[in-house]
């Protein structure tokens, strides 16, 4: 891992805040073993500057615009070392406790940022937790998710969750499909489920959970099975138990 | 209600009651072949006088089984059985009465004539124990009403003085952090400006902790919060954040609660400005018309922002606070057409000549 002036470390700072970025700048000068391989104002340039420079390193905000901290760790994949940076958010540190992620909470003290740097360095190669996971032990109990994130190659797109029509489970991924398009995610479908709020996503099959607001009927199809038509004409398996919990959905909502 | 004063209105109502009982109790006694008008009125006028012997007790019968948590034999059984007690008390009393005037040479033979009459009146007694128990039971319930009604009242002011006070300590930890990290930047770029960030922090905190205190504060002072509010942000945000006022000068003097308007702005900082990339501007309109007090505050902002923690508690707090000063009179809309966030309000005007 050998780079020009010597630097064996690529960092990343990524903060909308230019004050805040520049707090880390200056604490990094006095690590002339890492170089600033880029400075990102949002997520999304966060997620095109670690597929460009690679960095080995990530300073990474919590609250930004478009796309949170954990938003784009969910893009990036979980390789990388982050150090997340937050002001206050009582759900977040717990989450990063629990997960022993490093964090840095602003205003940020030099001795704390020095520490963090030398754990960071003892834990290269270690895999940080899944971002899904972690974004769902940050957020307040009751709460669900309210949008969700996407990368085809460098392009992030947002899908809030009332425009979901469906999901299907392939393999490690689930295919949103949104307006009649599919949008491939690396989640199961199982951890997707426990995101939703259950009272407008219901499992309706081992492989699909539907958006209640879509359904236009259900179908008998063989025995013991059925078909739900949607909106959109989409035709999705029902099994005997997504059936039950459908209808004692829907006996709840009358 | 306590005990005591509903007692002490039981006794009042039953001495009103005492005199019809005891013309009553006098006629049924007097009836053809019974006591004279003279001996009627004597024993009648006494069984009156202690027929709170009959009606205490009938009270706390009432209080032991509540008419609406008794089954129905417990309660029926609870007053015969205690009407039967209290009569034939009553009947015994009215018959040792009677033997003791009988030695008056005037009324010899009484203790006969009114013992032929104790079926009467120990239906009298009975009779009159069920109507004491019936009224005590509705007097019981009117306590019972009135009792939750205080309750309620009191709970809903308590509530707010709550709520109130909360709003009033209300510094967000989150604005404080951040504009401390900005201070933190400022000390190694630029020294003197990281000393009037910190001055700025300073009167911030001052006049949101003096204006807290009051209940009523002139609209230009708490203008000069949000002001320092906005001027700390703005070196956060740097060009991110535009701040345009139009502010009507006769507005000024106008008295609303105090920092009503200061979650609106810091709403539209923190859901609008900082969920933009590029920024955004936040405005702030003020004008006094027509008798009423009309501000708008309003911001650029992303419907498809990442949710912030605590979303909308600011706005209902305000519209609560709204509600419980100025009730129907008061108006706030949301409008959020066209990328802007707009907040409107709308007060009837209060100013300090007026007062």
């Amino acid at each position: 891992m050998s780079t020009s002036h010597g630097k064996r470390w690529r960092a990343l700072i990524v903060d909308d805040e230019e004050l805040a970025r520049h707090v880390i700048r200056e604490f990094l000068q006095s690590h002339a073993e890492i170089e600033i391989a880029a400075e990102c104002a949002n997520g999304m340039e966060a997620v095109k500057a670690v597929a460009e420079h690679k960095p080995n390193l990530i300073f990474l905000d919590v609250q930004m615009p478009k796309l949170t901290g954990f938003d784009v760790l969910e893009l990036i994949g979980t390789d990388v070392p982050v150090i997340f940076v937050t002001a206050y958010d009582e759900f977040a540190m717990r989450a990063f406790d629990v997960h022993a992620v490093d964090y840095l909470l602003k205003p940020i003290g030099r001795e704390r940022f020095d520490a963090a740097i030398e754990r960071a360095k003892t834990r290269l190669g270690e895999k940080m937790p899944a971002a899904t996971e972690l974004a769902a032990a940050a957020r307040p109990p009751q709460q669900f998710l309210e949008r969700l994130v996407v990368k085809d190659g460098t392009k992030v797109t947002i899908i809030t969750v009332g425009k979901l029509d469906y999901a299907e489970a392939q393999d490690d991924y689930v295919a949103l499909v949104t307006q009649g398009k599919k949008h491939l995610k690396q989640q199961t479908i199982a951890g997707l489920e426990a995101c939703l709020n259950p009272a407008n996503f219901v499992r309706i099959h081992r492989s699909y959970i539907v958006n209640l607001e879509r359904v236009v009927r259900i179908e008998p199809h063989a025995k013991e099975s059925r078909i739900a038509i949607l909106t959109d004409g989409a035709r999705l398996p029902v099994s005997r138990a997504g059936f039950a919990r459908l209808k004692a959905l829907l006996d709840e909502r009358q | 209600m306590n005990l005591n004063t509903a007692l002490k209105n039981q006794h009042r109502i039953y001495k009103v009651a005492a005199l019809p009982l005891a013309a009553v109790l006098a006629f049924v006694l007097h009836t053809p072949g019974g006591l004279t008008w003279l001996e009627a009125g004597l024993i009648g006028f006494a069984l009156a006088a202690v027929g709170e012997l009959i009606s205490l007790p009938a009270w706390y019968s009432c209080r032991i089984s509540p008419i609406d948590r008794t089954p129905l034999w417990r309660l029926l059984s609870t007053h015969v059985v205690a009407a039967q007690i209290l009569s034939l008390l009553w009947v015994g009393l009215g018959m040792l009465l009677a033997r003791a005037l009988s030695f008056f040479p005037a009324l010899q033979g009484i203790e006969a004539r009114f013992t032929e009459r104790t079926a009467i009146v120990y239906g009298a007694g009975c009779v009159f124990y069920l109507l004491a128990a019936s009224f005590h039971y509705v007097a019981l319930a009117q306590d019972a009403t009135r009792e939750l009604e205080t309750r309620a009242m009191q709970t809903s002011i308590q509530a707010r003085d709550a709520e109130l006070k909360a709003l009033k300590a209300q510094i967000n930890p989150h604005f404080l952090f951040n504009s401390l990290n900005s201070i933190s930047a400022l000390t190694s770029i630029d020294p003197s400006r990281a000393r009037d960030m910190c001055v700025l922090l300073g009167d911030f905190l001052r006049l949101t902790l003096g204006l807290g205190e009051k209940t009523l504060v002139r609209f230009s002072e708490e203008l000069e919060l949000l002001q320092k509010y906005l001027a700390i942000e703005k070196v956060r945000f740097g060009d991110r954040l535009n701040m345009h006022e139009n502010i009507q000068e006769e507005s000024k003097a106008c008295l609303l609660p105090p920092l009503l308007l200061q979650p609106l702005v810091e709403n539209a900082v923190k859901h609008g400005i900082a969920s933009l990339p590029e920024g955004g501007d936040v405005r702030l309109s003020a004008v006094r018309q027509n008798g009423r007090l009309a501000i708008v505050v309003e911001n650029s902002w992303d419907p498809e922002a990442p949710p912030r923690r605590s979303g909308g508690l600011g706005l209902k707090n305000v519209q609560q606070r709204l509600e419980a000063r100025y009730g129907k009179d008061a108006n706030l809309r949301v409008n959020t057409e066209g990328g802007l966030f707009q907040v409107s309000l709308s007060i009837p005007v209060e100013s300090e000549e007026k007062a």
